[in-house]
């Protein structure tokens, strides 16, 4: 005989399905947009170790163009359109850092020049780099232990 | 070939983003000061490098490349420069995105007005 459902097992069975679902979904979503932004950043170094730069040079004007498009797409209000679909993929790639620069700073415009737009600007670029240079002092650290012996 | 592994390994890093803030509800902040850290750190065991061969642009556009770059900055200059390195190596290899980033954003919000939120 088949089990018919109450109501309550129902709603269980929807909860306990649902989160997950929606967690692979996003992931899904995340892959392909983080995938596509790395792959155009794939492109760009290409580009630029055709023109004659070594890979290092070559990474460094990738950083540098890619901060510059998500500047402009996230000005645009483009941006946060793809990031609304897309979640982590956008946050996660250097675009996502160039975002999370530049939407603060936008949105404390009225606030003045220096409080407002240059304050603001270190909003999150603030603790990431703060903290990076914290974490890249302390390997240093390490590697200067490690050269004395 | 070159194109599908940036593809894979990048949307790969990406994926543990999206699983972070559905599962503990880092806001994207957290998970940016969080990529950052992690990649200093996993190049520091000498883990990240073997990643960035392999998977090129999939492995430095994501912000633990940004860490990457910074650990590989803070070894070079240690070895050049000795303690000294350990303060100047982490700006001298990060200045390239901090520049671009402030520049750029300082530009696009003088151009540009702040959208209302929908």
């Amino acid at each position: 005989m088949k089990h018919e459902m109450t109501n309550q097992e129902y709603n269980e069975y929807i909860k306990k399905k649902t989160p997950n679902s929606k967690i692979f979904t996003n992931c899904i979503k995340a892959f392909i947009a983080g995938g596509i932004i790395c792959v155009i950043g794939q492109c760009i170094t290409a580009l630029m170790k055709k023109w004659g730069l070594n890979q290092e040079d070559a990474g460094t004007y990738t950083s540098i163009i890619l901060v510059f498009l998500g500047a402009l797409l996230t000005g645009l209000d483009i941006y946060p359109r793809i990031a609304k679909f897309a979640g982590a993929g956008t946050v996660v790639p250097i675009t996502g850092f160039a975002n999370s620069v530049v939407s603060p700073a936008l949105e404390a415009k009225t606030e003045g020049m220096v409080l407002g737009t240059g304050a603001k600007i270190f909003t999150i670029a603030g603790p990431v780099i703060l903290y990076g240079i914290l974490a890249s002092w302390l390997a240093g650290i390490v590697y200067w232990i490690i050269s004395l012996f | 070939m070159d194109f599908l592994k940036a593809f894979i390994i990048g949307g790969l890093i990406c994926v543990v983003g999206q699983i972070l803030i559905d599962k503990t509800k880092l806001t994207p902040a957290r998970i940016l000061v969080t990529f950052v850290v992690l990649g200093v750190f996993l190049q520091l065991i000498r883990v990240y490098q073997p990643l960035v061969d392999f998977a090129g642009a999939g492995a430095t556009v994501p912000l633990t490349g940004f860490g990457y770059n910074l650990c590989k900055g803070v070894e070079k200059a240690v070895s050049e420069k000795g303690f000294l390195g350990i303060f100047t190596g982490g700006f001298t290899a990060s200045a390239a995105g901090i520049s671009a980033a402030l520049v750029f954003g300082f530009l696009v919000s003088i151009i540009f007005r702040s959208k209302p939120k929908k």
